[in-house]
């Protein structure tokens, strides 16, 4: 791919898109990035001037959940257009080339566009073993990424395998899966999820292209945006918790009703994203909404977080089936038994004492008497 | 022994020590009980819609009210550690000397061995209760610090925000509300012996333990006595 000098809409009118498809995009854009009405015609002028940035998608340890989510954004010009127009120069999953045509390409934008091309990665890289586990064209994945990250303008984690580590960090971690920005001394943009939402993805490289760096982003390195809201809160059936109107099984009433399904391990309480609110497939839907509680798939080691079915997690090393509260109510009980055993005992053994000390009692009073 | 002793009456606890006692075993009371029910709140009423009833939210309030309550008292306290007498300062509860640590075996000998009160055992705290309050101490903390970064997303607050490193720290939200609610467990553990203890030791060493939280006086032997 050559056309990097072009601009988006250069590019899409070469693809066919007519000027109303053109300003439909840049409308939808500016709404992406959070920008006021007046906005799109700034961002159609940007996208008329700016040469379009070369984009290297690198793929490590993944299933390609993240790319299949991205190309099936609600807004399919979107999809199309970005992955045309972001001059997509690598991507193992996408690109046209193979072996060492497709090498080669990527080492030609490594070089000419040092320091300007966008760095997006998808899955975990493994250090264990110096990092066999995952190897492309004979160099293993930590030192492609390394490569590739030194002249990245920008670094996107998409997912939550290359934000957290995903399944592949899973206890017991087989291949020492690590996450990018464990890996590389940049900031790194973490768009967890399993995979993220389409909508989110094409909305954080609309705000990378237009802007030319990174929305607000939070602690763990999230776009707040997207990511500063717990699905709890944004929860349709929220009001049900609120109430204390709870699914207790899949099949019950409740279940039927749309009650909460807080008690069925729904891990909205403790998860950011915005499921609830962009919903997915073109808006139409999310777990919740289909009846099955949350995940957490965006959230840091969310495999590792017990049954999904419970709400509270194992506790390790007392089996499977206990909980910090059966270990709780376990050593409750013993701790009342013990201070029982303990009365009882103290009791017996007290007998003698107190005989002692009521003689003393009546000693003492006879002998104060005396002093007066 | 059985010759006749002369008691002494003793202020122990200032009314800020006695405040802070009270009011903390209110709000761990109430946190503990609404932890509970938001760990495993139980579906009531037969209303149809959610509009009808909100008595999990009111629970939840509850719980985020009294967390306040505790964290601003358990700070009060900290504070009094420094400017209180010497049965409130922090040095009773951090065993240094030599004395302290023959202590904590003493009272060990008497709690766990049921062995007879021989020596004097501090009129404070005795060392083994102050060296364990002094842990407890951390588990309120701990318990303060937790809370407010599961609690900080959902309100604007000032201390939802500075405790909000400890989520990226324990790697996620569901490992925080996870050692959040096994702490809990630790406080009905403390409870249920604690209150023994104070009315066992009441009982062994005959001193006045359990009212001196009322009214803040102690018994001791005039022979006792420290100088």
């Amino acid at each position: 791919m050559s056309g990097a000098k072009h601009t988006l809409w250069a590019v899409m009118r070469d693809k066919g898109y007519s000027r109303r498809d053109f300003m439909q995009f840049c409308t939808f854009a500016a709404a992406a990035a959070g920008l006021g009405p007046g906005a799109s015609a700034a961002v159609a002028k940007a996208f008329e001037k700016k040469a379009r940035p070369p984009v290297v998608w690198l793929h490590f340890q993944e299933c390609t959940c993240c790319s299949e989510s991205f190309i099936r954004a609600s807004h399919p010009i979107v999809a199309d257009v970005l992955l045309d127009a972001i001059s997509l120069d690598y991507s193992e999953t996408l690109q046209a080339a193979a072996g060492h045509q497709a090498e080669k390409c990527k080492a030609d934008t490594l070089k000419a566009y040092a320091g300007k091309y966008i760095l997006l990665v998808e899955g975990s890289v493994p250090t264990k073993e110096n990092g066999v586990y995952c190897t492309i064209g004979g160099r293993t994945a930590e030192d492609l990424l390394k490569e590739a990250a030194a002249g990245a303008a920008a670094i996107v984690a998409w997912g939550n395998c290359a934000s957290y580590g995903c399944v592949q960090a899973a206890k017991p971690n087989p291949t020492g899966a690590t996450p990018i920005q464990k890996l590389v001394s940049k900031p790194v943009i973490n768009v967890p999820g399993c995979p993220p939402i389409a909508d989110v993805m094409v909305a954080l490289v609309t705000h990378l292209l237009l802007f030319g760096r990174a929305p607000e982003l939070d602690a763990q390195g999230r776009p707040k945006e997207f990511y500063s809201r717990r699905v709890h809160d944004t929860c349709y059936r929220r009001a049900y918790f609120d109430a204390g109107m709870f699914v207790e099984s899949f099949d019950d009433d409740h279940a039927r009703k749309g009650y909460c399904l807080y008690k069925m391990g729904c891990r909205g309480p403790v998860t950011y994203n915005a499921c609830s609110v962009t919903k997915w497939n073109e808006g139409t839907s999310y777990p919740i909404q289909s009846g099955h509680g949350c995940l957490g798939c965006s959230e840091n080691g969310f495999w590792d977080n017990g049954p999904f079915y419970r709400h509270l997690p194992s506790f390790p090393g007392f089996g499977i089936e206990s909980t910090a509260d059966s270990i709780g109510v376990a050593l409750g009980a013993a701790a009342a038994v013990g201070v029982a055993a303990h009365a009882v005992s103290t009791n017996i053994r007290k007998r003698k004492l107190i005989h002692e000390q009521v003689a003393e009692d009546v000693k003492n009073t006879s002998k104060s008497e005396k002093v007066d | 022994m059985s010759s006749p002793y002369l008691y002494r009456r003793i202020y122990v606890w200032e009314l800020p020590v006695r405040a802070f006692h009270w009011i903390n075993a209110l709000a761990i009371t109430t946190l503990g009980l609404t932890g509970l029910l938001l760990g495993k709140p139980f579906s009531v009423g037969n209303a149809q819609e959610a509009s009808f009833q909100y008595w999990v939210g009111t629970v939840r309030f509850i719980h985020f009210t009294a967390g306040y309550v505790f964290l601003f008292n358990m700070l009060v306290r900290t504070y009094w550690g420094f400017a209180g007498n010497k049965f409130a300062r922090w040095s009773t509860f951090i065993p240094t000397t030599r004395a302290a640590f023959q202590e904590i075996v003493e009272v060990l000998k008497i709690d766990i061995l049921q062995m007879r009160v021989k020596g004097s055992i501090h009129i404070g705290h005795n060392r083994l209760a102050g060296l364990i309050y002094f842990i407890t101490t951390f588990i309120f903390f701990f318990q303060a610090l937790t809370g407010f970064a599961l609690y900080g997303p959902m309100s604007r607050t000032i201390l939802g925000k500075l405790a909000a490193w400890v989520v990226p720290l324990m790697g996620g939200e569901m490992a925080v509300r996870q050692w959040h609610h096994t702490m809990l467990w630790f406080y009905v553990l403390f409870t249920l012996v604690h209150v023994y203890l104070v009315f066992y030791h009441d009982y062994v060493e005959g001193r006045g333990t359990t009212s001196s939280m009322v009214g803040g006086w102690k018994f001791e032997r005039e022979d006792r006595l420290d100088p």
